[in-house]
């Protein structure tokens, strides 16, 4: 029966979605392998104990709390040099962690210092004997890799949203551990946090994506994406890469094969004609529609629902619908 | 001998980044007051900064795909390969840093097969020094493998610092600058999007997701880049004549037994068809219907 650690990653000391994921996948590999214990390890700056039930809830047996108040920030070294010591002392089949940001810096860090083998990016996992087989998008989500690590011990990410969060409750037991180098000397300091703004929606998080291409013509008139975003409610908004590097919207707006790659459950794509580069961004999305004037443009090929026409009369008149739509529960 | 200290920017301006516009390449450059240099040579006789620049060969981005025969590979055949579009940019980073702050050197390097010969020369047409093979038999996905190869030759190479793509476009990992730094125990910033270095320091902008986040580090130091840092320069005809006199140096690379192995490719699932509702406004209320009752969404 294989134990299996996660990060349970955190801004400030809020568990993030793709904790939930991590810790599910996790339990989900346990299960189907005999039900071995799933760990999560969390560093926080303080309230690590809290963070139990949320983690129990989701399948976690043991959480592992790590506090040092310079984990308010993502205390690389540190946090790499603690899940790695935590691998090593106790036999686990398996080191898991979202493929976010920070996770993305995280996993090959703590593999190097493991001397695991490592894959990232994980859509699927699977224990067969001796080796652990993941698949593993690649070129840009145009062919999909089956990958095989051998190893007593591997490193994995996983794809934000492959692994939805599921519930599998628990009492879990909280274990509090010591950071393995000092958080607060690390060779690498933050200096700043600089907010997207407040009560901004992050694009891996949404439900709904409201996205705008070149067809809105003119920066100003991204306002009628962000109004549409406002009338779901529970939407953020994204861009090509054509409007980003127009500075229409900020670099870190950009959905596509260079920029955030994205599945929520509606993706609505606003004047955007669909070049390749930006459908290999989103076309795992599970509902797409499309608003474009021309009716030959790809991502008419991709969408579930496409209306043929100017964006800036079907946008509001689309944004007044779903007003009335909410309103009307 | 190599020292760290020198001065890239007069204007540091950091968070706001006024004096990095050179390097940055945003579209806005001329708003900004010019890069300014100053390379202290009085003070550090014989100062010189050394980066390495990291390279991939990867397929242009735009192509078709189809599965090899073998299924557990890509089908190559007809594909254009050129500097992975990361790596290119770090290329110019690179190169920008140089040019910036004085003597210098740049040196690329690329762990494969002979192939990558052609994806190191474009990198020295585009202006780097030298190069490195560190020869394969065939490229892989174990990128630890890699990693352990780069830092074996990176070790004793001298360099202030060593610049990669934030991940490649074939095996979009994101795994080898990261392990390579871990593995040489320096500063890592993986996904730079702004980057300066001056006073033998660096400080760097990362976007995470609805945050971005400023780093401060000590050279010598690995830093992944990510877009929008710099466009990439296109090679003058100077430069690839050039870069024909350039000495390009094969070592075998030691890759050890590779525990990530290939067991299969293939192409994802289709969409269903596309469909198109309606034309214009008329269509809104039919949109709102299919999403409500049909993709249950709204």
């Amino acid at each position: 029966m294989p134990n299996i650690l996660v990060f349970a990653e955190t801004r400030g000391s809020a568990l993030r979605k793709v904790a939930f994921e991590v810790v599910s996948a996790a339990r989900a590999l346990a299960d189907a392998n005999g039900g071995g214990q799933v760990h999560a390890l969390c560093a926080v700056p303080s309230g690590g104990a809290a963070l139990a039930e949320q983690l129990g809830k989701h399948g976690a047996d043991v959480v592992v709390a790590v506090e040092h108040p310079a984990f308010a920030n993502y205390a690389r070294e540190s946090v790499a040099a603690t899940l790695a010591e935590r691998a090593r002392s106790s036999r686990y089949r398996a080191v898991l962690v979202g493929f976010s940001a920070q996770g993305r810096d995280l996993a090959p860090r703590v593999a190097a210092k493991l001397d695991a083998p490592v894959a990232a990016d994980a859509t699927e996992i699977r224990i067969a004997g001796d080796s652990v087989v993941v698949k593993h998008p690649v070129y840009a989500n145009k062919v999909i890799a089956t990958l095989q690590l051998d190893g007593p011990l591997v490193v994995l990410s996983t794809r934000p949203g492959a692994f939805p969060a599921k519930e599998s409750p628990r009492t879990a037991a909280v274990e509090s551990l010591a950071p393995a180098s000092d958080p607060g000397s690390e060779k690498v300091t933050v200096k700043e946090m600089q907010e997207g703004g407040k009560g901004k929606i992050d694009l891996g998080d949404a439900p709904v994506i409201i996205a705008g291409g070149r067809g809105l013509k003119a920066s100003e008139n991204f306002k009628l994406v962000e109004d549409l975003a406002a009338a779901f409610g529970n939407a953020a908004v994204g861009a090509t890469r054509a409007v980003t590097d127009d500075g229409w919207r900020p670099h870190s707006d950009q959905i596509g094969q260079t920029g955030r790659q994205v599945s929520p459950q509606l993706y609505v794509a606003v004047g955007i004609s669909g070049a390749i580069q930006h459908l290999a961004g989103m076309r795992s999305s599970k509902t797409i529609v499309a608003i474009n004037k021309d009716k030959e443009a790809p991502i008419f090929k991709v969408a579930d629902y496409g209306i043929v026409g100017d964006v800036l009369e079907v946008v509001p008149a689309l944004t007044q619908a779903v007003r009335e739509a909410k309103a009307s529960g | 001998m190599t020292t760290r200290l020198f001065v890239l920017s007069a204007v540091s301006g950091f968070p706001a980044f006024s004096g990095f516009s050179a390097v940055s390449g945003f579209p806005a450059v001329s708003a900004f007051p010019p890069f300014q240099v100053i390379f202290i040579s009085a003070c550090l006789p014989g100062s010189f900064v050394k980066i390495a620049v990291c390279l991939k060969r990867t397929p242009d981005s735009e192509s078709r795909f189809k599965i090899a025969a073998n299924g557990a590979a890509i089908d190559e055949s007809g594909l254009k390969f050129d500097i992975d579009d990361f790596a290119s940019y770090a290329v110019e980073v690179a190169l920008q840093i140089n040019e910036k702050q004085g003597p210098g050197e740049t040196v690329a390097f690329a762990v494969g097969p002979d192939a990558v010969q052609e994806t190191l020369r474009k990198a020295m047409s585009m202006g780097v020094d030298r190069a490195v093979q560190l020869k394969t038999d065939a490229s892989t996905y174990d990128g630890l493998a890699v990693a352990k190869a780069l830092a074996a030759e990176l070790k004793a190479g001298g360099f202030d610092l060593i610049l990669f793509g934030k991940h490649a476009f074939d095996t979009s990992g994101g795994i080898v600058g990261t392990a390579t730094a871990e593995l040489l125990g320096v500063a890592c910033v993986t996904a730079a999007s702004k980057l300066e270095i001056a006073n033998g320091k660096g400080t760097a902008r990362r976007e995470l997701e609805g945050v971005a986040e400023i780093d401060e580090f000590a050279l010598p130091a690995v830093v992944t880049i990510d877009e929008g840092i710099a466009r990439p320069r296109y090679p003058s005809l100077k430069g690839i004549m050039a870069a024909k006199k350039k000495p390009l140096e094969t070592k075998p690379a030691q890759l050890g037994q590779p525990r990530v192995t290939v067991k299969g490719m293939e192409l994802p699932p289709d969409r269903p068809p596309g469909r198109i509702i309606g034309e214009g406004v008329a269509a809104v209320p039919e949109l709102v219907r299919l999403l409500r009752s049909e993709a249950k969404v709204l």
